[in-house]
């Protein structure tokens, strides 16, 4: 089993409900998130391209969080989903550095928090709170390892790149173009 | 690197590159371990509701902790409006119940007007001091004297009652401030406006034309949604923005027009399509009036001669007239909704109406839909007291074309002058911040130091509840019932919304105090349920459904009785015009002395020095309200002056610098904004998001945030068809070196 996400930027309007659907399904404090937007404009006006990314944690397959955490917290679990033990967890900071992604922040509680692809929701059968509410249906979730899953069968049709993927971290957040 | 939780993201593909949906402000709520997360999820509990925080009303379910605190909000699936999916604001809902700095306690003014000191009042004495005053008025005046503004649920019940006393004087801004010309243009073409949500059938559309119509950064839901369907559909987008808007990146064409010369390029495509022979002839002949008429007063309006006034080349006009054609009839020339702009506006969405009607759209799958609304019976009451006078008595002779009450007008009404015999006297405000919706803030403020009586009735403090005599605090949705919702779509629906939670602090709810204000109006008659349950169970019982029902289901949908989505092939349709047909030339606006075909008229441009001020909609904030919400505040906290690089090199401006921006009039923004620096707008205009740059410090959040588009709206060009009041010919500055106290006073 092998989680992971697409997330069709032709359609992403960069309206953020993903980032305020996760606040409330995990209970983010505000001023936090573990889901944000980017928009990256290109060309001069008015020959111009725009691209929008509702971005997370990239759930690496070769995680240096997990690597770099001198605690064990940072840890991952089936179909690859990278978690935080917070009880484990000194907030030392150390998977923040690591992140090629900056997808972790510093919980006010004093445990280092991220994306858990809805972890207590997928093993419910639920999508991910962000995928669920996409009014534009942008976010494909899944297992790759299931060649019906939706997000193999987008992979399969659409073309797709990843982030940074020179920092080697065979990241596992996909963007459809 | 720098960290996204800075604002910045670097990023390899090049320049502007923001980062939204991160901030970094103080920790208001307690938090849960994933534990307590997982607890959740197994113990639900949730109640229906259709969304308030917009006019597009999703129906969704309200999700409770096993502490029975409010969590969460989910689309319900069953609803047309939403599909199951809420927007960002609805999503972040929930921000509106929890925010403290909601209004508390029925409050009655003791110093001056605009002086905000306030001393906390029982209902029962707010009720005495507003029945009071409405009695005197009512006397002296005469009933019609007073007036309500509403945008909202509440404004049925608030809306009742003002008829029940012997007033029809009953306004919204969405009609003069919104999208009132378009429903003018579309009724006297086709019979009928369209009404919200719109009847465009997007989802099966082939070809999308947006006019300065932004979906995605309004985020209208089901009108989003559906953009989405027909992008991975591969329908065509054409978007025609003098700003790079989220829908213009996601379009084929993107014709980066001249501001306010858009009739000019309609007028342009009406040509071509007619020259090409393009138009559906089938239809046009069988459903339309005045097509020779047309085919002539358009003749001149060539590409060559729409491209000097346009910037738009002459080829790209006619690629585009071709693309829609080749679509056709499953093509959409989107009527936008703000559509007061130029004060001709009325005649630009009527050149909207024509060309779908020459692409044979309306009525068409791929074009518009017929819409079905489900029709409830009215509660029983006593028949309302006829009136005498309304807001028209005001203007002889101006706006007749208008189908709804103007807000400017009554506004305007409200200020004595010696022509007319009477003057509004009274205001009840529902739901409206008008200090920033209405133009010309001068005016209103005016207004407001007439009158006797001015109630606000609200949930949050904004700049027009410190102008009050009298402030009742409303309870959010989340704590209320309110009417069924009954808005047209596809196919007929009722959405209950109901209390997930009792009322916080001493706030109630609309139908509550408009029925204790009319027991002291001696109006109870009127309002012969106790409770607005047994009067939802009794109309629900009425169509065989019930309170409980709802409860349950939360969404129901009906039987459509009005036929198909579509019109038939060759089907015989008598258009509600005074021809029975699709009027290209319009018989209505004619006999009362307007052009019955749009023509291309000039408007001023900036001056030397000064930038059009365009403003929109961002996806996580509706209008005003929304500002302070702190979820919704969490994802855009202040907005900010779009500037093109090529313009802000020769004003040395950086980005992130704070500035004042100044209009033609002098009018100074009262707080500063910061720049932003971006090629996704014009050399000859400047963009801000509207609804920031509040100046009521109650909102402890939003105070100061931004600038206030609605201040440096000065010049309002009025619509002589329906009133409607254009915005968009205002022009800024920026000041770059003024103290910010002498700006600010």
């Amino acid at each position: 089993m092998r989680y992971a996400m697409a997330v069709d930027t032709r359609k992403c309007v960069g309206c953020s409900d993903c980032v305020v659907a996760c606040q409330t399904e995990n209970n983010v404090p505000i001023g936090y998130c573990r889901d944000w937007v980017v928009e990256v404009i290109d060309g001069t006006y008015p020959q111009l391209e725009m691209e929008i990314r509702s971005e997370r944690c990239n759930h690496c397959v070769n995680a240096p969080c997990v690597r770099c955490c001198p605690t064990g917290a940072s840890h991952m679990v089936d179909g690859g989903i990278v978690l935080v033990k917070q009880s484990e967890c000194i907030g030392c900071g150390a998977c923040m550095e690591s992140c090629p992604y900056d997808a972790r922040y510093p919980h006010p509680s004093g445990y280092v928090d991220k994306c858990t692809f809805c972890e207590h929701r997928i093993k419910n059968g639920m999508s991910p709170a962000c995928v669920e509410v996409c009014p534009t249906k942008c976010l494909h979730f899944g297992d790759l390892d299931d060649p019906n899953s939706d997000v193999s069968v987008v992979l399969k049709k659409r073309k797709s790149k990843t982030l940074i993927p020179e920092a080697g971290t065979d990241p596992q957040l996909y963007f459809l173009i | 690197m720098t960290s996204r939780r800075n604002f910045i993201k670097i990023s390899a593909m090049g320049a502007g590159v923001l980062a939204v949906g991160a901030g970094g402000y103080k920790v208001i709520k307690t938090l849960s371990s994933p534990e307590e997360v997982e607890k959740l999820v197994v113990d639900l509990k949730r109640t229906p509701t259709y969304c308030e925080i917009c006019f597009w009303k999703c129906a969704g379910w309200v999700y409770k902790t096993s502490e029975g605190k409010i969590w969460k909000i989910i689309g319900n699936d069953e609803d047309l409006h939403s599909n199951g999916r809420f927007c960002p604001r609805g999503t972040g809902g929930v921000g509106m119940y929890y925010d403290e700095d909601r209004l508390k306690t029925p409050m009655i003014r003791v110093e001056e007007r605009g002086k905000q000191i306030f001393r906390e009042a029982s209902w029962d004495e707010a009720f005495s001091f507003i029945a009071e005053k409405m009695k005197i008025i009512a006397k002296e005046h005469g009933t019609e004297c007073i007036a309500l503004f509403t945008h909202g649920s509440g404004g049925k019940y608030f809306g009742d009652l003002l008829k029940a006393f012997g007033s029809t004087n009953i306004a919204a801004p969405s009609y003069a401030q919104c999208r009132g010309p378009r429903e003018v243009a579309f009724i006297a073409t086709f019979g009928e406006g369209l009404d919200s949500p719109e009847p465009t059938d997007i989802r099966d559309t082939k070809c999308l034309v947006l006019i300065g119509s932004h979906i995605g950064e309004n985020m209208h839901n089901g009108q989003v949604q559906e953009m989405s369907d027909a992008i991975d559909k591969g329908a065509t987008i054409i978007t025609v923005d003098p700003r790079f808007s989220t829908a213009a990146g996601k379009s084929k064409y993107w014709l980066p027009i001249k501001p306010a010369t858009d009739l000019a390029l309609l007028l342009s495509w009406i040509h071509v399509i007619i020259n090409e022979e393009y138009y559906d002839k089938k239809y046009v002949e069988k459903y339309t009036y005045g097509f020779a008429q047309l085919a002539d007063a358009v003749k001149n309006y060539t590409p060559e001669w729409a491209y000097g006034i346009t910037t738009i080349k002459p080829d790209i006009i006619r690629k585009t007239a071709k693309e829609m054609a080749n679509a056709a009839p499953a093509v959409i020339v989107h009527p936008g909704r703000h559509v007061t702009w130029y004060g001709d506006d009325t005649q630009r969405e009527r050149a909207v109406a024509i060309l779908n009607a020459l692409l044979g759209s309306w009525g068409r799958r791929g074009g518009f839909y017929r819409s079905e609304t489900f029709e409830l019976p009215s509660y029983p009451h006593p028949a309302f007291p006829e009136t005498n006078r309304t807001w028209r008595d005001a203007f002889p002779g101006k706006f007749v074309l208008a189908d709804l009450a103007l807000a400017s007008g009554v506004c305007e009404a409200t200020i004595p002058v010696t022509t007319r015999d009477c003057s509004y006297k009274g205001w009840i405000i529902n739901g409206t911040n008008l200090i920033e919706t209405l133009p010309n803030q001068k005016q209103t403020i005016e207004a407001i130091q007439n009158l006797d009586l001015m109630v606000v009735i609200d949930t949050m403090p904004m700049e027009i509840t410190g102008w009050a005599d009298v402030i009742l605090p409303e309870c959010t949705y989340l704590e209320r019932y309110d009417s069924l919702r009954t808005s047209p779509h596809r196919k007929p629906q009722i959405a209950l919304r109901m209390p997930a939670a009792e009322p916080k602090y001493n706030t109630r709810s609309a139908y509550w105090m408009a029925r204790q204000l009319a027991i002291k109006l001696g109006l109870e008659a009127y309002f012969p349920y106790e409770n607005i349950e047994e009067m939802l169970d009794w109309q629900l019982k009425e169509i065989g459904s019930s309170l409980e029902e709802m409860q349950r289901i939360g969404v129901k949908t009906m039987p459509r009785e009005t036929g198909d989505l579509y019109f038939a092939d060759n089907e015989d349709i008598e258009f509600y015009t005074n021809t029975g047909k699709i009027e290209l030339y319009s018989t209505s606006f004619v006999n009362e002395g307007f052009d019955p075909i749009p023509k291309y008229t000039a408007h001023p441009e900036p001056p030397q020095g000064f930038y059009r001020l365009i403003y929109g909609r961002a996806p996580m904030h509706t209008f005003t309200r929304t500002s302070n919400n702190p979820n919704l505040f969490d994802l855009m906290d202040e907005n900010s002056l779009w500037v093109n690089p090529k313009v802000a090199k020769e004003w040395y401006l950086k980005n992130e610098q704070e500035i004042f921006v100044m209009n033609q009039d002098g009018v100074k923004s009262q707080f500063p904004i910061k720049v932003r620096i971006t090629e996704r707008i014009r050399w000859d205009s400047v963009y801000m998001v509207h609804g920031f740059g509040h100046a009521d410090k109650k909102l402890s959040r939003t105070y100061g945030r931004g600038a206030s588009d609605t201040k440096l709206i000065t010049n309002v060009m009025v619509d002589p068809i329906m009133g409607g009041t254009g915005m968009r010919g205002n022009f800024v500055t920026f000041l770059t070196n003024l103290d910010e106290t002498e700006v600010a006073s």
